[in-house]
């Protein structure tokens, strides 16, 4: 099993005539059994294609061609287009949203999140580079062209959820190298404001049986580990949490952003010393080092009684 | 971007809210011209991006226009913080007879804005939201609906005020709701937000942050507003070096090379991506090592753009050697910034096997940037050797040769 996506989710790509969304596509279509891309959308570049992907002028006509609702969109078009675009892809019944594109001012984002709320549909991103199931599909830029997100991504019991892209497959690769596969692997986007948080995604990983254990990515900046802290407490979560908080200077550093544009450190409650007592106060061990967590979630979901391969190769100290 | 009060209250102005007969001035003189048209006790203000003005000696009361030319004299030549002020603001001495506060901000984890009102003003609302939780009242509005009074209203009313005070109040918290959400601030704040003795209200103080990535739509505000495009406006200015980073990133469109902050250590760093740089920074300092810098390098740079930022900081002064590091990577090619970076020791000429203390980026195209890496003797790890396993072989390096 899996959150958000399998092997049967149909999506488009808005913006796939772009340099970097034809890569997307190529990657996605070669990866695990082939992601289901349905269509394409450019606004004037209807009847072209893109690795046999149909392109459309409008989201409408893509969904008219597939004869059926598509489930998803990875939107990669520039900031200013971005939220019409997103906009669009609600409107025609689309469900799930993968925003990559980077430095989109916040009040767009949050008018997209609103109504994506407003119509049962979900945002992940901005500034992300979507999700991944290992060996089955993935939806985004995440983990690059097929040869190399398998070289990082295996299937297992791990599900990861990383505010920077490119950790998501640091971390996946050190859990993979220790025997330990991921269930989902969910890029959420490094912004302050995005669609998908900690909090909004663990009830996914809660109900999903393969996953026994939560990895996250954190940073300076923002309250979402605190919402998470609350979360996890208020529901007295089955799935033990390791977290790995980077930017441990930027403490010195107020008003000053590094990494990501959510970073920005606005009060004493956005600082890493400030989050990673919050995590620990609700039971989240905090790694510190990215070698370190194999080791710490595979001991923790020992504890609670879940048998991981990596422990029972004893290759975990 | 943080605005100047003395913008802030502009802004305030040209909402419809009422502010003081207030004016700004970068000369003494002006200073003293600016108290006669106000005419009585008057507040000089320094204009600087920090707090502690107070404390610092950056606020003075003036009873005459030539008290205030004095006052404006030694403020315009006070240093505060590292920041030298950008003018001098002079305000009518107001007699207040309460000081309330009122602000809007984004509430991240709601993914939507807050309206934040209080009854006890003039100081931190953090401090009040502490001491005094019952007398600060929150409340939530809608990205896609438009704003509507009652919203206003019923956060003002939360805290207990009514009355005439109440009524007074709804346009204003209206007012500054608009300018939040229509100038995409990510904070506007009046505090103290004033009630004089004949129970109006005025605006004494005001601070506002416009997001930068929104800045491009406010071209007209920000030109009226006398804001250059170049002010970054960030806690400290860029330094020629940073400033170098920049230009290395701006030359070609094609991925970055950049997000270059100086630090005064020995240890050049040719780091990325986003959070690979912040988790490389931490793991280098947590051995010991002294960086030269911060930066950024991802979306698959060209390797003249790699080659820039190498020289840049390769010829930073105090700099021995650099650690080329990243997280793997799946778009950024590891063979093109191998290349870039070899291309800047030998333009230099340097001996990259010397002055590269270690080479860490796996992912695409990993085979083929490692067989340079060997061709040149560079020292090179694969993703077996974790980030900070690497940080910590490059501070080890460059500690040798220091000693």
């Amino acid at each position: 099993m899996s959150i958000l996506i399998d092997a049967q989710t149909t999506f488009i790509v808005q913006g796939i005539t772009g340099r970097e969304a034809v890569n997307l596509t190529r990657e996605c279509l070669d990866y695990g059994a082939g992601a289901k891309i349905v269509g394409g959308v450019t606004p004037g570049r209807l009847g072209r294609e893109v690795h046999g992907v149909p392109v459309f002028d409008t989201v409408a006509q893509a969904v008219a061609h597939h004869g059926a609702a598509i489930d998803g969109s990875v939107v990669t078009v520039p900031p200013a287009f971005t939220k019409d675009a997103v906009f669009e892809a609600i409107e025609n019944g689309i469900k799930l949203i993968v925003i990559v594109t980077e430095r989109i001012p916040r009040r767009d984002v949050a008018q997209m999140v609103e109504l994506a709320t407003l119509r049962g549909a979900r945002i992940i991103g901005p500034n992300c580079l979507g999700m991944i199931v290992p060996d089955v599909v993935k939806m985004g830029g995440i983990g690059g062209p097929a040869r190399n997100a398998a070289q990082a991504y295996t299937p297992g019991p791990i599900g990861v959820i990383s505010r920077s892209g490119g950790m998501t497959t640091e971390m996946s690769s050190t859990l993979s190298a220790a025997g330990l596969g991921q269930s989902t692997a969910v890029s959420i986007g490094g912004d302050a404001i995005i669609g998908s948080t900690y909090a909004e995604l663990m009830p996914l990983f809660e109900a999903d049986p393969q996953t026994q254990g939560i990895v996250i990515y954190t940073e300076p900046g923002g309250r979402m580990e605190a919402e998470l802290a609350r979360w996890v407490t208020e529901n007295e979560s089955r799935l033990p949490i390791v977290a790995f908080m980077a930017g441990r200077f930027m403490d010195e550093m107020p008003g000053m952003s590094f990494g990501h544009a959510g970073t920005i450190v606005e009060g004493k409650a956005d600082t890493a010393s400030e989050k990673i007592a919050r995590l620990a106060e609700a039971g989240i061990t905090v790694a510190e080092r990215i070698e370190d967590i194999p080791g710490l979630i595979a001991e923790q979901m020992q504890a609670r009684g879940t048998p991981t391969t990596a422990a029972a190769q004893g290759g975990l100290s | 971007m943080r605005f100047f009060e003395y913008e802030a209250r502009e802004i305030v102005k040209r909402a419809g809210i009422p502010v003081t007969d207030f004016g700004f001035a970068t000369e003494p003189s002006q200073a003293r011209e600016i108290a006669q048209r106000i005419g009585g006790p008057t507040v000089v203000k320094s204009q600087v991006l920090t707090g502690g003005r107070m404390k610092a000696g950056g606020v003075k009361f003036a009873d005459t226009p030539e008290e205030a030319e004095a006052y404006a004299r030694d403020i315009l030549a006070l240093e505060i913080k590292g920041h030298m002020p950008r003018g001098v603001l002079i305000d009518p001495k107001a007699e207040v007879a309460q000081e309330y506060y009122a602000g809007v901000v984004w509430d991240g984890p709601r993914k939507q804005p807050v309206m934040i009102f209080s009854p006890v003003g003039g100081i931190d609302i953090e401090q009040v939201a502490e001491e005094q939780p019952d007398k600060v009242g929150r409340r939530h509005f809608s990205n896609i609906l438009p704003f509507s009074e009652f919203m206003a209203k019923e956060v003002i009313a939360s805290t207990g005020v009514t009355g005439g005070a109440l009524n007074k109040l709804v346009p204003i918290l209206t007012r500054l709701a608009k300018v939040f959400v229509e100038n995409d601030m990510t904070l506007a704040e009046i505090n103290p937000l004033g009630q004089l003795a004949d129970g109006s209200f005025v605006a004494l103080d005001a601070h506002m942050d416009m997001e930068n990535e929104a800045r491009g739509r406010h071209a007209k505000l920000l030109a009226d507003l006398g804001v250059g495009s170049e002010e970054t406006r960030q806690a400290r200015e860029a330094t020629p070096f940073e400033i170098a980073g920049e230009e290395v990133d701006a030359q070609d469109h094609r991925g970055v090379a950049g997000n270059v902050t100086e630090f005064d250590g020995n240890l050049g760093l040719v780091i990325g991506a986003g959070g690979g740089s912040l988790t490389l920074f931490d793991a280098v300092r947590a051995h010991g090592g002294k960086p030269a810098n911060y930066c950024e390098i991802g979306g698959n740079p060209s390797v003249a753009k790699a080659c820039g930022l190498a020289k840049l900081v390769l010829t930073k002064p105090g700099v021995d050697q650099i650690a080329v590091m990243m997280s793997i990577v799946s778009n950024t090619r590891v063979d093109i910034v191998a290349r870039g970076v070899i291309k800047a020791c030998l333009e230099l000429g340097y001996d990259p096997a010397r002055k590269i203390a270690i080479f860490r980026i796996p992912g695409a195209w990993e085979e083929e940037g490692f067989k340079i890496l060997e061709k040149y003797g560079v020292e090179y790890a694969d993703r077996s050797v974790s980030l900070n396993e690497a940080a910590r072989r490059a501070v080890e390096k460059i500690q040798g040769v220091a000693a």
